[in-house]
């Protein structure tokens, strides 16, 4: 199991909800039975580590918790249990490599001493708070292996020099787009298709109503007279 | 080989926009109320006749599992529960469903919900996948602001409720009761069972877990008929499946396609063949990273189906085919895996908890020959001893892989082992065994 704390939560700063945070969780609080409020923890979580910079703090944890009645035990044991929780700062962008095996057989292992070279050791911030990296398991994105999650989104099929392309363009401000960097569309195989190509499923023809409902039970025989 | 027309995904890929108007052209929604009018059982029925086994790696007969649930609300709800917390090593085919064709399983939800009488639904998705809940939580809005689920769902006299909800990184939520565990906002570690989640789910209540492609087949069984789907793979193993092709193939991709279709076949077809040709395979691990790996004298022959994959003692799992050349160093492949296993252990049983960790650190000492050959034969007792002695299937998970690997390749173990011997007169054996 992965064994995750706090390691200085005596430098941790005051949290306080801002409105937009207050709004979303109480969106998600409004999906369970009003009694079961705790049901939105991960929600709840997910928003105040965006609020708080990528990461969350103990404070942090203590205004989840009163924020949903919850012990702070029962929180603290959710954020450390949960590996998306960060327990301690990361850089603005942060990017979470793929190492599991169908990653590893397609060079993930030169991404991993590529983000060594370029950004440091795994959790170390740098460039000035811009960037930080992580190893993490399988993000279920293998065929388009190898990939990094940079913040919120999916970048796919990367080589060495696509990541320090990518790197290069976060540094100067730039905001690169999400999914696959080689020529294919998201997780069709590259070059011509091999399905789905016959337009007679795109033309509308399965929109008609179905004239008769395949295997429909009988109806009954109207009764003898 | 499956045709375009008997396609249930056609727009796996997002070449197609994935909201309600391009899903009705493509026949989401079409005359969803007509298949519901004939009630639970009649649903059921169908689903059980068109042999749909579960998508989601255990392939229990989806319409059977349904027909668990108590056949009347009492005074706690029903609730289905979709599991789309896709972390299996290698599968990424629920991801597609959801952002491409998010409507489809909206639309499973509804109907399955229908034959379960559960009034609510909530979609586990993994926390990872954003640009995934973004799109399903969309295609939801659009499908409550048209009337096809809330109140009097379709026009049905049904009241439906469906929610999305998500993870956080913990491969574990992927069991069902550890699952029902998150979603009730606790750490993921699952159940014992019984009582059955059909019995005492989420909230205590009556609830069903299914995974998202099962789900979202089922309209369009019921459309085109129980069998038409039945038409598709061998007997018991029927139906069409997305399966997930990565590793070492010239182009990986998701592809649909029938059940029982050759391995070769699927791979040369869609996938432009092995790196290097077929004659450069060294073994793939044909259902996710949990079922065992098969060497390439079997993948010459072997079908892609649950029983044909069972008989050469490996699985279909969730049919996700990681494919290794020759070029492949397997006991590290292997050992990644375990590390996989070993992080993802939620700690509660102690021979997973103990047992992953353990096994890992031999198999990387094994990567670099540091070991005794009579290791092997240890490694492989520990593996038996993790197996079945867990409350979930994670324990059996971590040792079916390691299983495999010794099964059909102890020989390049040992290599590696009298490799790193030559040339060290003094190697110490057995020291790092109980760190």
């Amino acid at each position: 199991m992965s064994h995750r704390r706090f390691h200085h939560p005596e430098h941790h700063e005051p949290f306080a909800f801002n409105a937009a945070s207050e709004d979303q969780i109480a969106w998600w609080e409004r999906k369970y039975p009003s009694e079961r409020r705790a049901s939105a923890v991960i929600p709840a979580l997910w928003v105040t580590q965006k609020q708080n910079n990528g990461w969350l703090s103990e404070p942090a944890l203590r205004a989840v918790a009163d924020r949903l009645g919850m012990t702070y035990i029962r929180v603290y044991e959710i954020a450390t249990f949960y590996t998306m929780f960060n327990l301690e700062p990361v850089g603005k962008y942060h990017f979470q490599v793929c190492g599991t095996t169908p990653c590893m057989l397609r060079g993930a292992d030169k991404l991993k001493d590529f983000c060594e070279r370029k950004i440091g050791p795994k959790g170390h911030v740098s460039g000035g708070g811009k960037f930080s990296w992580v190893e993490v398991e399988c993000l279920g994105a293998c065929v388009n292996a190898p990939m990094i999650q940079i913040n919120d989104y999916y970048y796919e099929d990367l080589s060495i020099e696509t990541l320090e392309q990518l790197i290069d363009d976060f540094a100067s401000g730039k905001d690169p787009q999400p999914g696959t960097y080689v020529e294919r569309q998201t997780s069709a195989p590259a070059g011509p298709p091999t399905s789905l190509a016959d337009e007679a499923l795109y033309d509308g023809s399965k929109a008609k109503p179905l004239s008769v409902v395949p295997n429909a039970p009988k109806p009954p025989e109207p009764a003898q007279t | 080989m499956l045709l375009d027309k008997d396609r249930i995904f056609t727009n796996l890929y997002g070449r197609h926009d994935f909201r309600l108007e391009a899903a009705k052209q493509r026949g989401a929604w079409n005359s969803t109320k007509e298949l519901m009018q004939f009630g639970p059982e009649w649903i059921c029925d169908q689903i059980k006749a068109s042999g749909l086994r579960g998508r989601g790696g255990a392939g229990f007969p989806t319409g059977l599992k349904w027909t668990f649930m108590p056949k009347v609300v009492k005074d706690r709800p029903h609730y289905l529960v979709v599991n789309a917390d896709e972390s299996e090593p290698g599968t990424c085919k629920d991801r597609d469903i959801m952002r491409h064709d998010p409507h489809l399983l909206i639309e499973g939800c509804l109907i399955a919900s229908f034959a379960m009488r559960a009034s609510k639904c909530y979609i586990y998705l993994r926390g990872e996948y954003i640009r995934e809940r973004e799109c399903l939580e969309e295609a939801i809005a659009e499908a409550y602001k048209a009337g096809l689920v809330g109140k009097n769902a379709c026009g049905s006299g049904f009241d439906f409720d469906i929610y999305c909800h998500h993870g956080a990184g913990a491969y574990i939520c992927g069991e069902e009761t550890a699952l029902l565990e998150s979603l009730e906002g606790k750490k993921g570690q699952p159940r014992l069972k019984p009582p059955f989640p059909a019995n005492a789910g989420l909230y205590g209540c009556p609830t069903t877990v299914n995974n998202v492609e099962s789900i979202a087949v089922a309209p369009t069984i019921l459309r085109r008929g129980a069998s038409w789907f039945a038409g598709f793979g061998r007997p018991n193993n029927t139906g069409t499946k997305v399966f997930c092709v990565s590793g070492h193939v010239e182009r990986p991709c998701n592809i649909e396609e029938e059940m029982s279709i050759p391995l070769k076949t699927l791979i040369e077809e869609h996938c432009g063949g092995v790196r290097g040709g077929w004659s450069n395979l060294k073994a793939i691990i044909p259902g996710g990273s949990s079922v065992p790996m098969i060497p390439k004298d079997i993948c010459d022959t072997v079908l892609m189906d649950f029983d044909a994959l069972r008989d050469v003692k490996s699985g279909l799992g969730t049919a996700a085919v990681i494919v290794m050349d020759k070029s492949t160093d397997l006991v590290r492949a292997i050992a990644r895996i375990a590390y996989f296993y070993k992080h993802e252990s939620c700690g509660q049983c102690t021979p997973c908890r103990e047992g992953t960790g353990w096994m890992w650190r031999v198999l990387e000492r094994m990567v670099k020959g540091e070991a005794e050959v009579s290791e092997i034969d240890t490694l492989l007792d520990v593996a038996s001893q993790v197996e079945g002695h867990t409350i979930c299937a994670l324990g059996d998970a971590a040792a079916w892989p390691i299983q495999g690997l010794i099964r059909h390749f102890r020989q390049e173990i040992e290599d590696r082992i009298t490799n790193y011997r030559q040339g060290r007169p003094h190697v110490q054996g057995h020291t790092l065994a109980a760190e």
